[in-house]
């Protein structure tokens, strides 16, 4: 059978690999991409520890569930941003909005 | 009362006249006055009342009335003062008290009391005139009232407080006290007209002088308590003390201690009494009043030094074996003799009357200093008291004859004449009989015109215990100072009296109000009678009518009576030879001479005193204000102390201006204040890029720091 | 079993390498639609259904669809001309590589890693559980109804935000 360590060092994978996007993405958009793959992962860790753990317990879902709502409202809101950020300063290019410097 | 306590009481009422009259009655000239002739009249009443009671007294000389009071605690003892009357000091009293109540009643009419402000008088100088105009519309000027008439009543209060304080004292230190509050009023009272810029040099000379007399005299005050622990004179003649100082002797001039202490005393005499080489002071001292004059040089102040002789008489003669003179005795003789012949040199070429009188004190001092010497007790003392009399009558009498020219003065209005100037005087014998009179009995007192003056009996006996015994010198100059005496007396009596006025001055002389004029007659009748208490038992004819009260009462002072020289007719015939014949001398010589320019004496070297103040200018005065202002002043005082707070004042400002420069500013400021400020600016300039404003970035740091923190917690926490 | 496992996971990984390096980013999104059938998968296989079915009409049917509608409709403003990555990616691969070792290393650490998995109870309805679950006051009523407050105060943040100022 599959140990829960195979999903986890997946979603760990995962993660990482949403994080680099995060990190080294020029493109605002895409960050928010990796944003989700980093969302994803949690969400298998979740569901992973739920179907390992007591099954009964529907907590995993649950907040696997609510994880889902706000990353929905976080794209959203998230597009609206850059969309209004390109408005004023014509980039969305995230090293090029640097404001909050000195 | 006791007669001790009486005697304690004598030297209260001047005192107490000079505090009222200082804190009360100082505007009041009335009152003052009141106060001030009441003062003296109260203490002569004492006086004289102790004076008849001491008569009575069988041998006052082993019975003195004596009174003493523990006053210093000093270890196991006190030191005593106290009163002390004995024949002597009982004798020196009567003529004490007599003069200071005459001088005191004279100054009433001196000062003009009674006589209207005058017109321009200001306090600190003399009275000018004041105009008067009578019920017919004339105007003339009449001698104005002196402006600082009740001080001048003060003033002679402490004087006369101190010289009774000096009379009764039966010790060193309350007679030196006596002495200086004397010291302290002359300069007071010959200063009295402090306008005057000569009154004001005079004054300070006339306490400079005497005061160096006075530190000699405190030294052996000093010396004489450290060696027999007591300054009572009862304590110190005694036998055992006598003959202790007498053996002891000092490094000085091979003196026993005895003649060690009587040396230092006598100087202190040589400045009161204005001895060469003191005597500076006292000429000058003319500036005060007349009255003032009569009583510092005649009555008190002077007669104070040689009282002081007299009284340490025991101690000059400690170690006197009766024939060969002490060194101390030689000096004082010396002195004695020698003032007596050099001030009578210039007396005979000064022109005014005051002057005159001035150098007659210091040359008859000098015969009392001389009698001294030569151990003539009793001949000094008389010679002392008789003196005061007559020259007290001389000086007011000069007074009296001032005021009269003042007169003439003020009514010609012609201020340049001087009316002190013998050669403006003249013929004032008819214009001023009363003061004519009585300044002939004084000045024939003064040259010892035979029989039927004072002075006469005082003189002889000194010439004759200067022969008696030997002493030649001292015989032949006091001799030759008796001849030019009476020489110069008469120039006076000539200038001023006989012959016709020489100036309208003269011509409007009138005579003076009686207080002036009952003082001189009351000191004329002692100058002619006091001289009949001391005639010599063995004088031809007269001696023996009269016994010789004075030698028997004064001399048992002493606790040996010294006795009587045997009579001897040389000095008898050589004091009428002197006495007449320089009387008669000046009389020719000047009753022709109308102008000062006419009168052969009038040398350079004597009108100038023998040129001593020039000397003593360059010798002392000039080196003196040099040190003041030169040494002490500019080099030490501005140069050194000065110097030496602007070096410090300098070094701090440097060291300020440095602390500020190198320290706060370079290391304060700049280092430690700006630097840190550069430092934190500097740091800040240099983490200032990491905020990129880049949130990957920020993301990318914050991991990094998650990790390297992480990893560090986890390798030490997690064992 | 397994084998569905590791065709599932290879999907997902290599998908997501693709979305962190495509540079279009209409291929990084429909790349990304991929690793989420790969996740929907995963959820089936972990016997949660309604996860898996709910994970491909929102995640996909709803986000990346935004994604994908956002991206078209703006393509021309927002297109983007430049290198993908950044200038720092060496950096970011560390911290990434970093981070997944550390992640790693803390998870084998703990007792329940290897753990198997336990058969489902007989008769357990999973989805009817789960709305249980979500609707019951005793349970997650509450985050549900405040998730669905979430939502709307995004919505609205977000209309504002996007809304072009007159």
């Amino acid at each position: 059978m599959i140990p829960l360590s195979w999903y986890l060092i997946l979603s760990a994978a995962l993660f990482s690999i949403g994080l680099f996007g995060v990190l080294a993405r020029r493109n605002a958009i895409a960050i928010l991409l990796g944003v989700e793959l980093m969302l994803n992962a949690v969400n298998i860790n979740l569901v992973s520890f739920w179907r390992y753990g007591d099954v009964t317990q529907m907590a995993g879902q649950v907040f696997a569930i609510i994880v889902f709502a706000v990353a929905a409202a976080e794209v959203a809101v998230g597009l609206a941003l850059i969309i209004s950020v390109y408005r004023t300063r014509k980039t969305v290019v995230a090293d090029e909005l640097d404001l909050m410097k000195w | 009362m006791a007669t001790e306590t009486l005697i304690w009481l004598l030297p209260l009422p001047p005192v107490l006249a000079f505090f009222l009259i200082v804190l009360f009655t100082n505007k009041n000239k009335a009152f003052s006055h009141t106060i001030g002739v009441g003062a003296a009249a109260l203490s002569w009443l004492g006086s004289m009342v102790v004076f008849f009671r001491a008569l009575g007294v069988e041998h006052l000389g082993e019975h003195p009335f004596a009174s003493s009071i523990p006053w210093l605690p000093t270890g196991e003892t006190w030191l005593r003062i106290g009163v002390l009357i004995d024949p002597l000091g009982a004798a020196v009293l009567f003529f004490v008290a007599w003069t200071i109540f005459m001088i005191f009643l004279y100054s009433v009419g001196y000062h003009n009391f009674g006589q209207p402000e005058g017109d321009h008088d200001r306090p600190g100088l003399q009275p000018h005139g004041a105009t008067v105009t009578d019920e017919h519309g004339h105007k003339h000027v009449v001698p104005s009232v002196e402006p600082m008439y009740s001080r001048f009543f003060a003033f002679l209060g402490l004087f006369a407080f101190g010289m009774y304080t000096l009379v009764v004292s039966d010790n060193l230190l309350t007679l030196f006290v006596g002495w200086e509050i004397m010291g302290l009023c002359s300069y007071l009272l010959i200063g009295f007209w402090y306008g005057k810029e000569s009154a004001r040099n005079a004054a300070v000379k006339a306490f400079m002088t005497t005061r160096v007399g006075d530190v000699f005299m405190l030294l052996g005050i000093a010396f004489l308590y450290s060696a027999t622990g007591t300054l009572t004179f009862r304590e110190i003649f005694t036998e055992e003390v006598l003959h202790a100082l007498a053996t002891t002797a000092t490094p000085i001039l091979g003196l026993s201690a005895a003649g060690l202490i009587a040396l230092l005393l006598f100087i202190g005499t040589v400045g009161k009494s204005a001895q060469w080489p003191l005597h500076v002071w006292l000429p000058d001292a003319m500036e005060g009043p007349t009255p003032v004059s009569a009583m510092i040089h005649a009555a008190t102040m002077v007669s104070a030094g040689v009282y002081a002789v007299i009284r340490m008489f025991p101690l000059l003669t400690a170690d006197f074996d009766g024939h060969t003179l002490t060194t101390t005795m030689s000096v004082v003789a010396f002195i004695g003799a020698f003032t007596a012949l050099f001030a009578a040199t210039i007396a005979v070429a000064q022109n005014d009357i005051k002057r005159v009188l001035a150098y007659s004190t210091i040359s008859q001092l000098g015969y009392m200093i001389a009698a001294l010497g030569i151990g003539a007790y009793v001949a000094a003392a008389f010679h002392l008291i008789t003196h005061a009399f007559f020259k007290a009558l001389l000086f007011l009498g000069s007074g009296s004859v001032i005021h009269g020219m003042e007169h003439g003065v003020l009514h010609t209005g012609n201020h340049h004449v001087d009316p002190q100037d013998m050669f403006n005087m003249g013929g004032l014998r008819k214009k001023m009989p009363i003061t004519f009179w009585t300044f002939l009995i004084g000045g024939f007192a003064l040259s010892g015109f035979p029989l039927i003056t004072a002075g006469f009996w005082s003189k002889d006996e000194i010439l004759a215990d200067a022969f008696g015994h030997g002493h030649w010198a001292v015989f032949v100059t006091l001799a030759v100072a008796a001849f030019l005496t009476a020489f110069y007396t008469m120039r006076q009596i000539t200038l001023t009296f006989l012959g016709e006025p020489r100036t309208k001055e003269a011509e409007h002389a009138q005579e003076t109000p009686w207080t002036m004029t009952a003082p001189l007659v009351v000191l004329a009748f002692f100058a002619v009678t006091y001289g009949w208490v001391g005639i010599p038992e063995h004088f031809p004819l007269l001696g023996g009518i009269l016994p010789n009260w004075f030698h028997g009462f004064v001399g048992s002072t002493l606790t040996e009576e010294p006795e009587a020289l045997p009579f001897n007719f040389i000095p008898l015939m050589t004091s009428l030879v002197v006495a007449l014949g320089g009387l008669l001398l000046g009389w020719l010589a000047y009753r022709n001479v109308k102008t000062p320019a006419e009168d052969k004496l009038q040398i350079p070297l004597l009108k100038n005193k023998w040129y001593f103040d020039e000397a003593y200018d360059f010798l002392f005065i000039k080196p003196a204000y040099w040190f003041a202002e030169t040494f002490v002043y500019k080099w030490m005082d501005k140069g050194v102390i000065d110097g030496i707070l602007h070096a410090f004042g300098h070094a701090t400002a440097f060291l300020g201006t440095w602390i500020r420069a190198y320290i706060d500013k370079a290391i304060i400021n700049e280092l430690m204040g700006d630097g840190s400020a550069r430092l934190t600016q500097w740091f800040g300039g240099r983490l200032q890029p990491i905020q990129t404003g880049r949130i990957q970035q920020y993301m990318l740091a914050s991991l990094g720091v998650l990790i390297v923190v992480g990893g560090l917690m986890f390798s030490l926490l997690v064992k | 079993m397994t084998i569905l496992f590791f065709l599932f996971a290879a999907i997902i990984l290599a998908s997501a390498v693709m979305v962190v390096s495509a540079r279009n980013l209409i291929h990084a999104a429909l790349w990304l639609v991929s690793t989420l059938f790969g996740v929907a998968a995963l959820y089936a296989l972990l016997d949660a259904g309604f996860m898996a079915v709910v994970q491909v009409v929102i995640y996909i049917g709803a986000i990346a669809i935004l994604f994908i509608f956002a991206v078209m409709l703006t393509r021309r403003e927002l297109r983007d001309k430049g290198p993908a990555l950044n200038a720092n990616w060496w950096l970011s691969a560390l911290i990434s590589v970093l981070v997944f070792g550390g992640l790693l290393f803390l998870l084998s650490a703990w007792s329940g890693f290897s753990k198997a998995s336990a058969g489902l109870p007989s008769g357990f309805d999973a989805v009817g559980a789960l709305g249980e679950a979500l609707v019951s006051p005793q349970a997650f009523v509450l985050p549900f109804e405040v998730a669905s407050v979430l939502l709307v105060a995004a919505m609205i943040g977000a209309v504002y935000v996007a809304l072009k100022q007159k």
